[in-house]
């Protein structure tokens, strides 16, 4: 090989730059043709991709609806809930920050060392909630040193309150956390602090007041941090509703009460409209809107009288005396007595080898129907209950609405319970006995019914021609539950009569509830007593003599009831009132329902117009023209 | 008579005063439009300030022009007598960072000297392309394709490439070897051993592949398939390709981009910053970018191949390769054609070390364009 020269290496070298220049325009070209890929080819695709990336959906919790009695008295409404909320990055120092604010809000250490440790789970910018439900002053005085405390936010907030807390809760009820399988796929549900309800009105109308969620589009950054809104969409407030509950006659019935393990329901006889409704005792749903303390619940839990039952809708009781009108309508229906027949009462009846005991003792001598409802007899209703048998009582029942649940919109509806003998054989798989017609015509034995069922029960005898149902919403939103045409009963009128002139006669002398009898001008009404056994009085008992109620335990004493409407020549009210373990129908609760009656009469809650956000007639087809 | 043309012997002694206006300006003029578009980029990330990025990385420039220009009026003999010392030098700084890095900082890739940073590798990508050109200048025509003298170019280059690839800055260590390797070519050695070398490194990559760090293997495989961890470490590249590609042609506009300013780009002020400029002005910006790059490319290109001497002929070829893989490497990998390795984009990226060498070395080009014609012995 020749030996190069200068100009060999020289040319060498020229041809090789060219040649890696060569690669270079290559690799460039290569480059080129990556970007034109990317910004012309896959362009669209890496833009959606871009806004992906930016623009994040928000949801907005939209404002519960609120709930209002019949004159626009609210029952539920949201409150400002004043708090205090830390952007931790925006403190300079959160320890700092938090004593400084715990000169002015009350803060614990456990508190403080539980927000210490959700602040270090989570971003930065993520507000995390210091204190909440502060009064107005402490709220201001947190605005006003604002600037001593870094990163502090005051928020004003609404959280669900209830005015007349104690007074409502079983029919309204109150809302708490979603949880459940259902949180996982609405993220209305996933939003902090959103609350659905959880019982009464709130659960069963949930949908109607929840209302619908907004949203807002916002710019987010790579760490999820707000940079700006693009877009919103603002929500719908949930519907509100109205009830048929006049809030004072409710007040009243609750205070009526009081500490009394009881139920009252109050309904319009002609509308069905139910006016006031209350289960006692009672709790402040109130308590659970920023955590119920562990001994406060447990003390409703253990209370014995059971505040949280809803006992006028839940509670099944047996009628007792309250029942004869069934039997006795069924009786005169089936054409086995008459108003003028007479039968001996002499204090007990027997049956094969059982006995069965009138309340009173002695006897009640001869009586004939009226007289023998003023009087609540046992032996006559025992006597014609057998001869009419379960079925034709059982279906004079159904047709005055005991063993039927209502429409409502509450859930919990008990059914209570009207035997008969298909019932008794899917049931228990024997026949029916004689003397188990014999007791529940005095409304013993497997009778059950609840308080509800017996103020509807009182409302069709005292309407009677129609069977009134019951309804306790007005209106949700602006659409009225327009008042449903009533079934007519179908009864017989002159047996109704007799049947109200019974009931007339338990408040006159003689009568079961005398003592309890209405005076004033204006003020009259009819009513029946009963008094159910919660337990059997054993033969002992009876020989030694009965014991006196009061001295037998709570829990062992009679349920005191009584059904009763008013006034007398043109009925309007009817009302039931259940006081559990309460001793005697015609000593403790023919005395409630009496001033209960006496309210409604004097307050008349019907002449008063309903107030509620209906539209006017005729405004659709103004908006529309 | 062709011949005679290169090889009378001549000499050039130019005043101060003629270098000055013998300097290319057309190309210092294309190197500040460079610097230019990085400043309004830094700009722009900033969210439209010129603080802190943008006002810093200007006043770096104005520094590092003063420097580049002071080096283009450098005696190209005398910078021949510095090649070796310098090349030493910067050796020295880096066994320096490497005995300081052990002592528990991790990736330390800089010497704290007080006043500045020096990161010796930075300094080492010159220093070696100076080295080199001198040896191969140093060799006679006759026997400078002898084998026996690539020994000392590949230790030249092997060392260095072994104490950064070892601090570990797999992204310096690749344009140091690479970068290296090419000067051998242009130098002209025998292209089998290129070929016999392309083969070779394939069949090291399993040993290289064990010697590198988790991150570092992290980041070739997350180049190999990204979407695998689209939230870990392939978020990078994920995000990159999605600025690019929603650029479009024209881009968003200036300070519209919103990869960057909502930060969903990583780096972006420093390695990702080309992705920065496609965002906010699409494949036209991008292209105009390159474009200026070509331009100083192909000046490199056409001062070696113009250059009467050989160090001059090997310091600007080898200088323009080392340029041309700084560009390649980092559009490449912000564009996700090569795995992320860490390499800035020259005068555009934030930063003063690799803007500093990028400068230095376009010195050392526009100094090589100045004595263009100038002869130098082959022995001092």
């Amino acid at each position: 090989m020749a030996f190069e020269s200068e100009n060999d290496r020289y040319r060498r070298f020229t041809r090789r730059s060219f040649l890696l220049a060569s690669a270079q325009g290559l690799l460039v070209t290569g480059l080129l043709g990556r970007l034109y890929y990317l910004g012309v080819v896959e362009s669209s695709q890496y833009k959606t991709m871009a806004e992906d990336n930016r623009l994040s959906l928000r949801l907005i919790a939209p404002v519960r609806g609120k709930i209002f009695d019949r004159h626009g008295n609210p029952l539920a409404i949201n409150q400002k809930d004043f708090q205090v909320h830390l952007i931790p990055e925006a403190a300079h120092d959160v320890k700092a920050t938090l004593s400084a604010l715990g000169k002015i809000v009350n803060i614990s250490d456990q508190e403080i060392e539980k927000i210490l440790k959700k602040i270090s789970r989570q971003p930065g910018f993520v507000p995390v909630k210091v204190a909440e439900n502060l009064s107005w002053e402490t709220f201001s005085r947190v605005n006003v040193e604002m600037p001593n405390l870094p990163g502090i936010q005051p928020v004003e907030d609404k959280i669900r309150f209830y005015p007349e807390g104690p007074m409502t809760p079983h029919m309204i009820g109150y809302v708490g956390a979603p949880n459940g399988d259902g949180v996982r796929r609405d993220p209305v549900l996933q939003l902090p602090g959103f609350k659905i309800g959880v019982t009464g009105f709130e659960e069963s109308l949930d949908d109607n007041l929840r209302g619908i969620a907004g949203t807002s589009r916002v710019e987010v950054n790579a760490y999820g941090r707000v940079v700006r809104e693009v877009a919103r969409q603002e929500g719908r407030e949930g519907d509100p509703v109205t009830l048929t509950i006049d809030l004072e006659l409710q007040r009243y019935a609750a205070k009526r009460l009081g500490d009394e393990s009881a139920a009252v329901v109050v309904m319009d006889i002609h509308s069905g409209d139910v006016l006031a409704a209350v289960s006692t005792p009672s709790f402040d749903p109130n308590d659970f809107s920023f955590g119920i303390s562990q001994k406060k619940m447990d003390e409703l839990k253990n209370n014995p009288k059971k505040p949280f039952v809803n006992k006028f809708l839940s509670g099944q009781y047996p009628p007792g005396s309250t029942f004869k009108m069934v039997v006795a309508l069924a009786a005169l229906k089936a054409g086995v007595i008459d108003e003028k027949e007479k039968i001996t009462c002499t204090g007990k009846i027997e049956l094969g080898d059982s006995t069965f005991h009138c309340w009173k003792e002695e006897g009640h001598g001869r009586l004939a129907l009226v007289n023998a409802i003023a009087r609540s007899c046992d032996v006559y209703f025992y006597e014609i209950a057998g001869r009419v048998g379960i079925d034709r009582i059982a279906e004079m029942a159904h047709r005055l609405g005991l063993g039927e649940t209502y429409d409502i919109g509450l859930n919990g509806q008990a059914e209570g319970l009207i035997p008969t003998r298909d019932w008794k054989w899917a049931y228990y798989g024997t026949s029916w006995q004689k003397g188990e017609t014999l007791i529940s015509g005095i409304g013993q034995g497997a009778v059950l019914a609840t308080p509800l069922q017996l103020a509807v029960m009182t409302a069709r005898l005292a309407h009677g021609a129609e069977a009134v149902n019951p309804r306790l919403i007005y209106s949700i939103g602006n659409e009225s539950s327009f008042r449903p045409r009533f079934e007519p009963m179908n009864l017989n009128r002159k047996h109704l009569r007799l049947i109200r002139e019974g009931m007339e006669k338990v408040h006159q002398e003689g009568g079961t509830a005398y003592l309890s009898r209405l005076l004033g001008k204006g003020m009259s009404m009819a009513g029946k007593t009963g008094t159910s056994q919660v337990r059997r009085i054993t033969k002992e008992e009876r020989e030694k003599g009965i014991p006196d109620p009061s001295e037998r335990p709570w829990i062992e004493r009679d349920h005191a009831l009584f059904v009763g409407y008013g006034p007398v020549d043109a009925p309007r009210f009817a009302l039931s009132v259940v006081v559990e373990h309460g001793g005697g129908g015609s000593s403790t609760a023919a005395p409630i329902g009496r001033d209960i009656m006496r309210k409604a009469i004097e307050e008349d809650p019907m002449a008063k117009p309903v107030k509620a956000d209906l539209p006017e007639p005729g405004m659709k087809e103004a908006e529309n023209g | 008579m062709a011949r005679s043309l290169y090889f009378a012997p001549r000499t050039f002694d130019l005043s101060p005063g003629q270098r000055l206006r013998k300097i290319n300006w057309l190309m210092v003029l294309t190197l500040s439009a460079v610097a230019g578009i990085g400043f309004a980029m830094l700009y722009s990330v900033a969210g439209g300030s010129w603080d802190p990025w943008a006002k810093n990385q200007a006043i770096r420039f104005g520094f590092a022009l003063v420097i580049m220009i002071g080096i283009a009026l450098l005696d190209l003999k005398w910078l021949m007598g510095l090649a070796y010392p310098a090349y030493a030098g910067a050796l020295v700084l880096l066994v320096l960072v490497e005995l300081l890095g052990s002592s528990g900082m991790g990736g330390q890739r800089w010497l704290d000297l007080g006043l500045i940073r020096i990161q010796p590798s930075e300094i080492m990508k010159v220093a070696v392309v100076l080295a080199l050109a001198k040896y191969f200048h140093t060799l006679t025509p006759e026997t400078y394709r002898h084998y026996k003298h690539l020994i000392i170019p590949v230790l030249l280059i092997a060392i260095p490439t072994a104490l950064v690839m070892h601090q570990p800055d797999l992204g310096t260590a690749a344009l140091l070897a690479l970068g290296g390797l090419g000067v051998i070519f242009l130098a002209g050695a025998r292209a089998w051993i290129f070929w016999a070398g392309i083969i070779g490194g394939l069949g090291a990559v399993p040993f290289i592949w064990r010697r590198l760090m988790d991150y570092q293997q992290d980041r070739i495989l997350t180049f190999l398939n990204p979407e695998s961890d689209p939230l870990g470490a392939g978020y990078q590249i994920i995000q990159s390709k999605i600025a690019l590609g929603s650029g479009g042609l024209f881009g968003k506009g200036f300070m519209q981009g919103t990869q960057s300013h909502l930060n969903f780009l990583p780096e972006m002020k420093t390695d990702f910053i080309f992705t920065v400029l496609a965002e906010e002005f699409g494949l036209a910006g991008g292209l105009t970018l390159i474009s200026l790059y070509v331009i100083l490319l192909l000046y490199g290109l056409y001062i070696s191949v113009s250059c009467r001497s050989q160090f001059g002929r090997m310091l600007a070829g080898g200088l323009t390769f080392i340029l041309f893989l700084y560009v390649f490497i980092n559009i490449g990998m912000v564009t996700g054609l090569l795995p992320v390795v860490g390499v800035p984009l020259p005068l555009v990226s934030y930063g003063g070390s690799a803007m500093l060498t990028v400068m230095i070395a376009y010195g050392l080009i526009l100094s090589v364009g100045v004595q263009c014609g100038v002869n130098l012995a082959r022995k001092d």
